[in-house]
């Protein structure tokens, strides 16, 4: 031990009169880094309450807390957050399906109520709301798979020249890889009419119970394939992983479970008790709505029997939706389990006002659901010339067999899925076709990606074009005479932008077919007037009460002719109603009376 | 709270749970004859919190906020284990990109870093050289500022996850990080007159506490404690994981075993460190992802597997034994801490003929880490 090592610590001493480079405290109250974990902040506007932030919580800190009216794609819910279980590892924020959810750099709260330490960010006030910094979001990690597993195609330039389905549909890998992007907070099944068990059957096509699936989804549709392959799915609309990346491909996951089984009444397993038995229902029109009544009543006991004016079930799915979307084996797949639970299924038949009176004679309760079979005029001169068509005439023409033609070049006028789909008909049936629509594509009612699919095809688009007259021309075509027009605002607050002619521009288009596609509208002559009478209302509706009855007791509806939404989902809900309506009405011993 | 032992005339002495001497929540019970231990007892499970246990009821990711508690000085080690554990077992090491692989290997450095400052700190502490550990703490402050800015926290970092890292290097981080360095190695010389240089350190730690240089492999010895026996086992070099076998360094020995020259390990690799990170820094990619595309983690499940991975940590060896069994929680994880060994094992066998005043130094020298051992 030498005597330096006695002095040496004596260095120490240096310190005293340096800077003290110990932190002081008036610096040790600044603020947190620009990503400090500190309290949470919340866009509440922004947030949708899907309930992510709370699954990932592994301390269970986050609850779930009603603070406004649930809407379409929101809950209502948003997350309350317990800080004495907090431990600031930020997974909400990183979950986030909205980015809604961040931490600010504030990191000191003092508060003498610890019940207090508990509150709802963005909802209660604090003070570190609206904190710029702060741990949030980044471009370049990401807890769920923002991305949608590609669904293969068939090519454009192929898929004209034939009728075979343009979509090809997943492979098991593929379904289960875009199942398991699913975060399972259930805004899809508040937004889908028929509340559909959707985070369910994509759990169980993630785990590859395509069996189990297909039970989820057999409970409230019976018609999954087709929803499978032509579903409006609102329930995308709303995905709350399609907020920040691609809605989950709810349609595809449906349309792979059912692709999966031959003959659905091998794997399906209805536990329902057949309280109907003795009870008798006729179904008037045999599309989503009528056969939703049918199979749940069927496989209740009930003894249905469905009368169909074509010569096969689906209704506006059968004579409406294009083959190359829906084939007919998908349709008669669903129709071959209509039969084996039981239903009676009476095609080719139109019910008129005599039989309409046995029906309400012979059984216990009587559902209706025809559709909208007649479209609306265009109300142009020229509109009766011969050569001015209707979308659903053409369609249904099509698709029952009957020989079709359209020429080298049509026009097809309007913007929906009935003009996507009649002008693909027609580009498939060789003509070159031009949509005029009187909106903007944003207004377009039709489906994005119909209307995408039909540009890639060779279909043009005219838009704000406003058709003025139709006439013959010399060498047979037609000249489909049509307006610009300019965007003016709407009438009522929340309405859409109207379209307004520019007056003194004309423009010319020759085609050989002017094919209409404007909307379609009810038709009631079959219906005995005394009926008819009581149940439509003056604008040509069917008007029903919570469980899809009509004024007239005993008479049930469903389908466009009572919802405006016109989809087939929309139908099967207004089905699953009925359904519960008619046992409800069989089942305490009324029957069916003409007062 | 002592008790005689008539027969032996021994002296029951409880050091611990409650003694600022003691590292962590633990307890040794001791018995003395006259100043001199002849045997102790180690006591633990006062920090149980049933860590491993915690992880087989948690999705993957919801186990990044447990490991890192399972040593508070040094977080990353135990985050790096497992992330890397469960990359091997779902195949997504292959995606993991190279930024995030140097940014990995920065943070295990600066956490390697933090943790022997807070150390060498106790070291001089708990001889009751009273400047030094609070220096030491403010250095190891400097490099938490450089950890809540690049994690967004300062203790618990939750920052290394499946597939890379959670966040970017923020825009001037080398710089602030630079200057950080050069603030700790100004002040290294003159932690070596206090501590190095100062007769009482040097007189308790030289010659106590010697670990025989045969008990190394027998019992499992790693970190600062077997290279202070002057054997070079560094999980760093002898099995490089991330970007190590890319760096320059060599091994820290020290020849003697004691107290002193574990001391002399832990202030040499605390140099080391600082040079590791200034050559990561200076080779870190300016561009490219930071993390792989990752599986949406609330329905991640990972195949049927086993594995056991290991790093070194600034105690010694961190391993993970980890079991998966395709479902989306772990089927079993076990946390192989060099405190186990150092801080039961190895402290029992030291304990007898050593003075209860050198108790507590010994403790620190072999760096326990209690929620280690009981996992």
């Amino acid at each position: 031990m030498s005597l330096k090592h006695v002095l040496q610590p004596f260095n120490a001493w240096v310190q005293a009169f340096s800077k003290p480079y110990t932190i002081p405290m008036k610096d040790t109250m600044r603020p947190g880094a620009d990503r400090y974990r500190g309290w949470h902040i919340n866009d509440v506007e922004k947030c949708v309450g899907c309930g992510t932030c709370a699954d990932i919580c592994q301390n269970a800190a986050i609850d779930m807390v009603p603070v406004k009216d649930p809407v379409k794609g929101d809950s209502g819910l948003r997350p309350k957050i317990d800080y004495g279980r907090c431990c600031w590892c930020a997974l909400c924020v990183d979950v986030c399906t909205t980015g809604s959810l961040g931490m600010s750099n504030e990191y000191t709260w003092v508060e003498k109520d610890p019940e207090k330490c508990r509150y709802t960010p963005g909802v209660d006030a604090k003070p570190w709301d609206g904190s710029e910094k702060g741990w949030r979001q980044e471009e370049g990690f990401s807890l769920i798979v923002k991305d949608r597993v590609p669904m293969p195609m068939l090519d454009p330039k192929e898929r004209i020249k034939t009728w075979a389905e343009v979509v090809v549909g997943y492979s098991v890998e593929e379904a289960r890889k875009e199942a398991a992007r699913c975060v399972s907070c259930g805004l899809c099944v508040a937004a889908c009419p028929a509340h559909m068990h959707i985070p369910d059957y994509i759990g169980a096509i993630r785990d590859g119970d395509f069996e189990k699936a297909l039970d989820f989804i057999y409970d409230n549709n019976p018609m999954p394939e087709m929803c499978g392959k032509v579903c409006t799915r609102r329930c995308e609309g709303v995905c709350s992983v399609g907020i920040q990346g691609e809605p989950l491909a709810i349609r595809w996951l449906k349309r792979f479970a059912t692709e999966q089984f031959e003959d659905f009444a091998k794997v399906l397993h209805p536990e329902v008790k057949r309280v109907g038995e003795g009870k008798k229902v006729a179904v008037v029109g045999g599309g989503p709505s009528g056969v939703t009544v049918a199979y749940y009543l069927a496989v209740r006991g009930f003894e249905v029997t469905i009368y169909e004016a074509l010569p096969q079930l689906g209704g506006a799915t059968f004579f409406g939706i294009p083959k190359y979307r829906f084939p007919m084996p998908s349709l008669e797949k669903q129709v071959d389990l209509l039969k084996k639970a039981g239903v009676k299924i009476v095609t080719d038949h139109r019910v008129e006002k005599d039989e309409f009176r046995r029906l309400l004679e012979e059984n216990d309760a009587l559902f209706f659901g025809t559709g909208l079979m007649k479209p609306y005029k265009l109300g142009v001169p020229g509109e009766d010339l011969e050569g001015v068509i209707y979308a659903l005439d053409l369609l249904r023409d099509h698709h029952v067999g009957k020989k079709v033609e359209v020429g080298e070049s049509v026009v097809v006028v309007g913007g929906g899925n009935v003009a996507i789909d009649a002008s693909r008909v027609s580009r498939r049936l060789g003509a070159e076709v031009t949509i005029a629509y009187r909106r903007r594509r944003e207004d377009m009612p039709a489906d994005d990606e119909e209307i995408e699919d039909a540009e890639a095809e060779g279909i043009e688009l005219v838009t704000q074009s406003i058709p003025l007259r139709v006439e013959k021309l010399e060498n047979g075509k037609l000249d489909f005479i049509w307006g610009p027009a300019e965007m003016v605002p709407p009438d009522r607050p929340g309405g859409r932008p109207k379209p307004k002619l520019i007056e003194g521009v004309e423009n010319h288009l020759q085609v050989d077919r002017v094919i209409v596609a404007i909307g379609q509208k009810g038709e009631f002559e079959w219906m005995p007037e005394e009926v008819a009478e009581k149940v439509v209302t003056s604008r040509g509706w069917v008007e029903v009460d919570e469980t899809g009855m009509t004024q007239w007791p005993g008479i049930f509806a469903g389908g466009d002719l009572v919802n405006s939404t016109a989809d087939a989902i929309s139908a099967i809900a207004d089905g699953l109603k009925a359904v519960e309506g008619i046992q409800q009405f069989t089942l305490e011993g009324l029957s069916v009376s003409k007062s | 709270m002592t008790e005689t032992r008539e027969r032996s005339k021994e002296v029951q002495i409880w050091f611990g749970p409650q003694h600022p001497g003691i590292t962590g929540n633990m307890s040794v019970q001791t018995w003395l004859d006259g100043d001199t231990l002849t045997r102790g007892i180690t006591h633990v499970g006062y920090l149980h919190r049933a860590f491993e246990k915690l992880m087989e009821r948690r999705l993957y990711i919801q186990s990044f906020p447990i490991v890192c508690r399972i040593c508070v000085p040094e977080p990353d080690t135990n985050e790096w284990l497992l992330a890397s554990a469960l990359e091997e077992l779902s195949g997504l090491d292959r995606e993991v990109p190279e930024k995030a692989r140097w940014i990995r290997t920065l943070v295990l450095e600066m956490s390697r870093l933090g943790a022997m400052l807070m150390v060498l700190g106790g070291h001089a502490g708990s001889m009751g050289l009273g400047p030094a550990p609070q220096w030491m703490i403010a250095l190891r402050d400097l490099v938490l500022d450089r950890f809540e800015e690049l994690t967004g926290g300062r203790v618990y970092h939750m920052y290394i996850v499946y597939g890379g890292v959670r966040r970017d290097l923020p825009e001037g981080f080398a710089e602030r990080m630079e200057q950080t360095l050069k603030t700790i190695e100004s002040k290294l010389p003159l932690i070596d007159d206090v501590i190095f240089g100062s007769a009482v350190f040097r007189k308790r730690a030289m010659g106590v506490g010697v670990v025989p240089r045969e008990w190394a492999f027998e019992m499992g010895i790693s970190g600062p404690v077997i290279r202070a026996m002057g054997i070079p086992k560094d999980v760093r070099k002898d099995e490089p994981y991330e970007k190590y076998a890319e760096l320059d360094f060599d091994v820290v020995t020290e020849e003697g075993s004691d107290i002193f020259a574990r001391a002399m390990v832990r202030r040499r690799e605390i140099q080391q460190s600082i040079d590791l990170i200034r050559q990561i820094l200076a080779r870190m990619p300016k561009e490219g992802p930071y993390c792989a595309e990752l599986p949406n983690m609330l329905e991640w499940t990972i195949p049927v597997g086993q594995t056991y991975v290991r790093a070194e940590s600034s105690r010694g060896e961190m391993g993970y034994y980890v079991v998966t069994d395709g479902s989306k929680k772990l089927r079993r994880v076990h946390v192989r801490g060099p405190s186990y060994v150092h801080g039961v094992s190895l402290l029992e066998r030291l304990i007898p003929g050593t003075n209860i005043a050198d108790l507590a130094p010994l403790m620190v020298s072999l760096q326990v880490c209690p929620p280690e051992i009981e996992r």
